[in-house]
């Protein structure tokens, strides 16, 4: 079941485009910030409000890898491994953010708190290496400095 | 210089509102052009040799003549800003979203009016949160001050615009493919002809144009064909917004005459390479552009001078190889990037771009073969332009066929050291 809320910004969408369809990757965006995910509940409760089949939905959610059809947890790290950052330091990086969280790329920590994924490049080549912690941008990360960046996310 | 795209950036990026934008001739552009007819709109753009800054280059106002026009085209007609910057390399777009966005508001608005669109859709990649919040303040305060929405100005001319926010993809900037995910499918690219001027967004006209190119109309209408010539050191008009990352001294951004050199960007505003490294190659316009090296670096950054030499000017954004640095790895990183990123719809690119990727893994991992360089010219060809659906394999393969021109010796080494030369650093 979609929340009041979850459904008024989907609906707010509507006017944008002249069919529902088209609303439907920001339909799953706007669950997916209600919930960290989208599960196979919240597929269906989307294909029917905007008259899609449920495989067609799920067609369209797996290609885009900002739609999440599995938990995450409370953070969400991702790191950019595009060229820019590759020169400027990323395996090191990643190396560190691996052994300090003690999973691999792709997993959430035991307890739910990050999930460490790859992302292309995010246009801050000037300041690489660089990666986002849930809506924050950190640029130029020093990967001794880890601690003292991932403090504040609890 | 003069600056055109950057006088209103501020250094400490703060947001431009709409009072400081009017201040220094914001939405003058527009008001002139609602005072044309759309047709004379689009031939001064036509006449100032404004071409695509997104990677193409294609020329901006002969696209535009392409859109049926008159009381029989189709409605609602779409104007489309490609705001998905993801070319790895490239960080241009974001900078003049986030330091003056009224600017690709009014040029939206201008392209708009001279192919009588009735709706504008800013395609804004979903990582791109500060540009966002930027265009909604913007977006708000041009509909209150009547340069949006129902009669524009009093002109008759209506235009609503909105902002999607993509779900991430590549293939969302390939122009067939964000047509796909604007109308809420998988991003894979369409076959052309139609072309999206005559058949685009839900089957309607539509023009998807790059944020940098929107940018500069506003200034060409109100300033005119002549004067945006006049500011490049070539044939093709206008500024350009350079950039270099990589281990220069100074990565960044800067806007300079169209033509400046790659020597000029590379020594004098990137402060050339950083102390212990040495220069040897560049890709001048993001991952899927040619290498050049030393013998090219007095070369002029413009779509024709950097064509005559084997690559593209593309975005105009400039990754640097040092010698420092391992020529393979770095063409494996890309490999990796073009595979991962292929929408698997044909064959020679979601195949052909994955046995790249495995081919160039085996040999920075010391067990390449002499068998795996004649596979990746192999793959160099098959992926070449017009044996695949859309352009993103015959990006894909431009750094890997020049590393094999360039940089043969550093694959031979691979496999005769069965070892990466650099993996000891």
């Amino acid at each position: 079941m979609l929340s009041p809320e979850e459904l008024k910004e989907i609906e707010a969408e509507f006017p944008h485009y002249p069919n529902r369809q088209a609303v439907c990757i920001d339909a799953m965006k706007i669950v997916q910030k209600h919930r960290g995910w989208v599960s196979d509940e919240s597929l269906k409760d989307i294909a029917e409000l905007l008259g899609m089949s449920v495989d067609e939905l799920d067609g369209v959610a797996t290609f885009y890898n900002l739609i999440f059809r599995k938990p995450v947890g409370r953070h969400v790290i991702m790191v950019c491994d595009s060229v820019s950052c590759w020169v400027m330091g990323y395996e090191r990086l990643r190396r560190e953010l691996k052994n300090r969280l003690g999973i691999q790329m792709g997993e959430t920590t035991a307890d739910g708190r990050f999930t460490l994924l790859p992302i292309v490049c995010l246009g801050a080549c000037d300041r690489a290496p660089a990666m986002t912690v849930d809506e924050d941008l950190h640029l130029n990360v020093d990967p001794q400095r880890l601690d003292s960046l991932l403090e504040k996310y609890k | 210089m003069e600056k055109v795209l950057t006088k209103n950036i501020q250094s400490d990026l703060s947001y431009v509102d709409v009072k400081a934008y009017e201040a220094t001739g914001g939405y003058q552009g527009l008001r002139k052009a609602l005072s044309m007819a759309p047709a004379e709109v689009v031939e001064v753009v036509k006449q100032s040799n404004l071409r695509g800054r997104g990677g193409a280059g294609f020329p901006t106002g002969l696209k535009w003549s392409f859109v049926p026009m008159g009381s029989d085209a189709p409605h609602p007609k779409y104007l489309v800003a490609n705001a998905d910057e993801m070319e790895p390399g490239t960080f241009k777009d974001r900078w003049l979203m986030e330091g003056d966005p009224h600017q690709l508001v009014e040029g939206m608005a201008v392209a708009a009016y001279a192919i009588q669109a009735d709706v504008a859709y800013i395609f804004l990649r979903g990582e791109y949160l500060l540009s966002a919040e930027r265009l909604r303040r913007a977006i708000a305060e041009a509909y209150e001050n009547h340069y949006l929405g129902k009669n524009i100005l009093g002109s008759g001319f209506s235009l609503e615009m909105y902002i999607h926010m993509s779900a991430g993809r590549y293939m969302c900037g390939e122009e067939t493919g964000l047509l796909n995910a604007l109308e809420g499918k998988r991003a894979n690219p369409r076959t052309k002809p139609p072309y999206p001027q005559v058949s685009g967004l839900f089957g309607k006209p539509t023009i998807v144009q790059n944020v940098e190119t929107l940018c500069n109309v506003p200034h060409i209408v109100k300033n005119g064909a002549d004067w945006f010539k006049g500011l490049s050191y070539t044939q093709d008009g206008g500024t350009k917004i350079y950039g270099a990352s990589g281990k220069v001294k100074r990565p960044g951004l800067w806007e300079l005459p169209m033509g400046t050199t790659i020597r000029e960007i590379l020594e004098v505003h990137a402060g050339g390479m950083q102390d212990g490294v040495r220069f040897r190659g560049l890709l001048p316009g993001g991952a899927s552009t040619d290498f050049l090296v030393e013998e090219h670096l007095d070369v002029k950054m413009d779509f024709t001078e950097v064509a005559k030499v084997g690559s593209r000017m593309g975005t105009g954004t400039m990754i640097i190889l040092d010698d420092q640095t391992c020529p393979v790895g770095m063409v494996r990183n890309l490999e990796h990037f073009f595979a991962q990123e292929s929408c698997g719809w044909c064959t020679p690119c979601w195949s052909g771009l994955n046995w790249a990727e495995k081919a160039l893994t085996a040999l920075e991992e010391g067990q390449g073969q002499p068998a795996d360089l004649d596979h990746l010219s192999f793959i160099c060809n098959l992926c070449a332009p017009g044996n695949t659906f859309c352009a993103l394999a015959p990006g894909a393969v431009e750094p890997l066929q020049s590393a094999l021109k360039y940089f043969r010796e550093d694959f031979d080494r691979h496999i005769t050291e069965k070892r990466c030369p650099w993996s000891s650093q």
